[in-house]
């Protein structure tokens, strides 16, 4: 590969050497970035060629996206310089990163959702006709890319209204029609389905081919080794190596991304099925929006099983969580837990006929972040914790201690502040609390998301040794692969309906991409 | 014939008492619609008034006070912007000081002007439409009047059809998304509130240099209260504004007019139709769904980039 250095594309046969020779279009040296209390990136070195596709590898929590936002300018570091095209760059706004040439799309999309998607992409943007709007102008060359890179959105359709595929198929079309050189996504395929993923990665090797370089974030091993070209891996704000994907496997990813050797599944025994525990007939109920986000749920729950609830998110699974809990209103249809009518009762008293939830959002709704860990870990029974009105704090935190050694909860003392816990160890103690209550139902929301692959397997373990004491569990997560290795059986979600309950040897990521977009399957 | 006059007449002085009310009310969407709310609006509206007629006194020249009146609600507008968004103050609490302030300083510093006649704007006299009945008398005002009702498609024009617009209408329901491709929230926020002050000094000084033509204290009664609910009446939109602000002028002036021609209710009740009516379109606008009415998402909310980890 000692070939002099020739203008790209000169020669599409000699990938080998082309590849070689591609000139550095990023480079970031020695980044820093400290947040209160958190070094989220600790002196990173991160380099990138032109034209490839760069995933940058590394659990949630590793610094991906703190990187990102620094090169993208949301961000300024504390330390280290950044080189795009050769030249030291300082962004101090996303504006100046723009106008060099460098996009993002971000986790949660950026779009205004009360404006089309011509606007969207226009926003900030100055045409030709300046300050009034030329579409007409915008229209043509937002088609042309749209057929360049296979990207096709409905222009005059307003955010609010589209799919989340098709959202972050605007976002794409909204750095595109800036002439990015650079494009970063960040964590894209965490709300797609599976074909849209597909259509995504089709895309992206489109740009990479017209010469675009793409970085693409993410924490999934498979889809990192699919669709990249290199692959940089981060662990806890350090970059840990740089690897050509062609010439690793998902285990060498997986050590450098945790530092050590993973034990990728867990053993779990077909359950024997058992009386049904809660019954949801026909359930209707609004989202906050006031829009119908359940349509008709039929569903059951029986003792000793996991049952999977699998979905893209934002398909009615927080509504279906809400509506067990008791903190969202049925607007028709029954609740029948443990042969009990319990659509009516309140929160309180579905606790104490024994239903338990691990929330999907566990620092705001899961727990008090600036209680204490031991306050945080009564939460659901204060009043067993009192005396004549008074909390009695001799008992709880004898209670506290139990738990936090039972559980593993990694904390200074039972008295600080629970915010100031790492995002496994809130888990843990949302666990602990929810576990130590005895209930029959445990409902498990996105139960490891964020969490590192020591944390994933301690919660994933205990759902299994929950549901084998002939309790249930409703497992709500967009992780297929969870959702295929722990379910005894696995309904799946789309707009608010059960559009089917697989048995778990039935089942195949296949057929429940399918449904979760929304398609049917043949009968057999 | 004394129906149709009487109509006409109401007509002519539901505009002239609206205009106060539209201006201040056009200010207030401009400003809202960046996300900025400024509940001071009663204060801003107050001191515009004062100063308006203070200056026109002393320089005899109406047109000199309107323009002083703008600028003093610029200059409060210029309190708010510096603490809601330079400072991420609450912008509640920031609006509620600006109308203590507006009303305890015009109440204090316009003590030797009560009862004073200051140069008022004339009505503009429009050579052909002097002679037809009924359209002469709807038509005759000073030329402020004309100035909000063309303001009107302006604004309409540039909040739909421009950068301008689009950037305004961004900032106000998603700053993230505004500020990641490349928009300054800040800095239109901070012109938003300006300019809405701007207008609502104009419009309080049109109450004292048009409309009531004195200067008693607390002179605008509670306008800037209602024209934060005619923002919500008109759903951010101008074009809606300007119906919302003639028809609670024109509530303003028919207790008036009936007491004229001597309707049977008692004067107070007949004062207290805009406020109740104020209260009827806030729960109007509750009832009927948020999405309709078009509240913009960020509103009240301070935009603060590097918050979040």
């Amino acid at each position: 590969m000692g070939e002099s250095m020739e203008p790209m594309g000169a020669s599409m046969g000699a990938m080998e050497s082309m590849e070689a020779n591609r000139d550095t279009i990023l480079e970031m040296k020695d980044i820093v970035k400290v947040f209160p209390g958190v070094v989220a990136n600790d002196g990173v070195n991160f380099s990138v060629k032109r034209g490839e596709i760069h995933g940058l590898l590394g659990e949630n929590g590793a610094g991906k996206t703190t990187l990102m936002s620094v090169l993208y300018g949301l961000y300024k570091p504390d330390n280290g310089e950044i080189f795009f095209e050769g030249k030291r760059v300082e962004f101090n706004s996303p504006g100046d990163a723009i106008k060099a040439g460098i996009g993002m799309v971000h986790q949660h999309f950026m779009l205004v959702s009360k404006m089309t998607a011509l606007n969207n992409i226009l926003l900030g943007y100055r045409t030709p006709k300046d300050p009034m709007m030329d579409y007409e102008w915008a229209r043509s060359r937002i088609e042309e890319l749209s057929k360049m890179y296979g990207i096709e959105v409905n222009l005059d359709e307003k955010i609010i209204n589209m799919s989340v595929g098709e959202q972050q198929r605007v976002e794409i079309l909204k750095a595109l029609f800036r002439d990015v050189k650079l494009l970063i996504l960040d964590e894209p395929t965490s709300v797609l389905t599976p074909a849209e993923t597909e259509r995504l990665f089709k895309a992206l090797k489109r740009m990479s081919a017209e010469g675009l370089t793409v970085i693409f974030i993410t924490h999934k091993l498979r889809e990192a080794l699919e669709v990249t070209d290199r692959i940089t891996v981060l662990r806890k704000g350090k970059d840990v190596g740089t690897l050509i994907t062609k010439n690793t496997n998902e285990r060498e990813l997986a050590r450098l991304m945790v530092g050590r050797e993973v034990e990728v599944s867990i053993e779990k025994k077909k359950s024997a099925a058992k009386e049904v525990l809660l019954r949801l007939e026909n359930v209707y109920a609004k989202n906050d929006r006031g829009l119908l986000a359940l349509k008709g749920i039929n569903l059951s729950i029986r003792r000793g099983e996991i049952l999977g609830l699998a979905g893209v998110s934002g398909n009615g699974q927080k509504e279906l969580e809400e509506v067990i809990v008791g903190t969202r209103k049925v607007e028709k249809g029954r609740l029948i837990f443990n042969g009990k009518d319990i659509t009516g009762l309140g929160v309180r008293k579905r606790i104490a006929l024994g239903i338990s939830c691990i929330p999907e959002d566990r620092i705001e709704t899961g727990m008090a972040p600036s209680l204490s860990v031991e306050e945080n870990l009564i939460l659901r029974d204060f009043p067993n914790f009192s005396k004549n009105g008074f909390m009695d704090f001799g008992q709880i935190e004898a209670h506290a201690e139990r738990l936090i050694e039972e559980f593993g909860i990694k904390t200074p003392s039972p008295k600080v502040e629970a915010r100031t816990l790492s995002g496994g160890n809130i888990q843990r103690l949302i666990i602990a609390r929810e576990l130590s209550r005895n209930p029959l139902l445990l409902i498990a929301s996105q139960p490891t998301r964020g969490l590192d692959v020591a944390g994933i397997e301690y919660v994933r373990k205990r759902l299994v040794t929950f549901s084998e004491e002939g309790k249930a569990v409703l497992l709500i997560s967009e992780d297929l692969e969870e959702i295929m290795q722990l379910s005894d059986r696995i309904a799946v979600i789309y707009e608010g309906e059960i559009k089917g309950v697989l048995e778990r040897e039935e089942a195949d990521p296949e057929k429940i991409g399918i449904l979760m977009s929304g398609g049917e399957l043949e009968e057999t | 014939m004394i129906e149709a006059e009487f109509i006409a007449s109401l007509i002519a002085a539901s505009m002239r008492a609206g205009t106060p009310l539209l201006f201040a009310t056009l200010g207030e969407i401009i400003a809202e619609r960046s996300g900025v709310l400024n509940l001071g609006l009663e204060g801003v509206m107050v001191t515009g008034a004062m100063t308006g007629f203070y200056v026109s006194l002393i320089t005899g020249n109406p047109w000199l006070g309107i323009l002083a009146g703008g600028i003093a609600g610029l200059l409060l507008a210029l309190i708010h912007a510096f603490f809601t968004v330079s400072l991420k103050v609450d912008q509640a609490v920031t609006g509620l000081m600006l109308v203590l302030l507006g009303l305890g300083l015009t109440g204090f510093l316009g003590r030797d002007l009560v009862g004073k006649v200051a140069t008022y704007l004339q009505p503009l006299n429009v050579p052909f439409l002097s002679t037809v009945p009924y359209l002469s008398e709807i038509l005759k005002h000073d030329p402020l009047v004309y100035v909000g009702i063309f303001l009107v498609p302006l604004l309409w024009f540039l909040m739909n059809k421009t950068r301008y617009g689009m950037e305004l209408f961004a900032v106000g329901e998603n700053p993230e998304a505004a500020d990641t491709m490349g928009i300054h929230v800040d800095k239109i926020r901070f012109l938003a509130v300006l300019i809405g002050g701007f207008l609502a000094g104009i419009g309080g000084a049109h109450l004292s240099l048009a409309y009531a033509k004195v200067w008693t204290d607390g002179l605008t009664a509670g306008r800037g209260w209602i024209c934060l609910a005619l923002v919500i009446f008109s759903g951010w939109m101008p074009q809606r504004a300007i119906f919302g602000a003639y028809l609670f002028g024109g509530l303003d002036v028919l207790s008036f007019k009936l007491q004229a021609i001597g309707f049977g209710v008692s004067y107070h009740f007949m004062r207290m139709i805009p406020y109740v009516f104020t209260i009827l379109v806030l729960l109007f606008s509750v009832i009927k769904e948020k999405e309709k009415f078009g509240a913009p998402s960020a509103l009240g909310k301070p935009y603060i980039r590097e918050q979040k980890f």
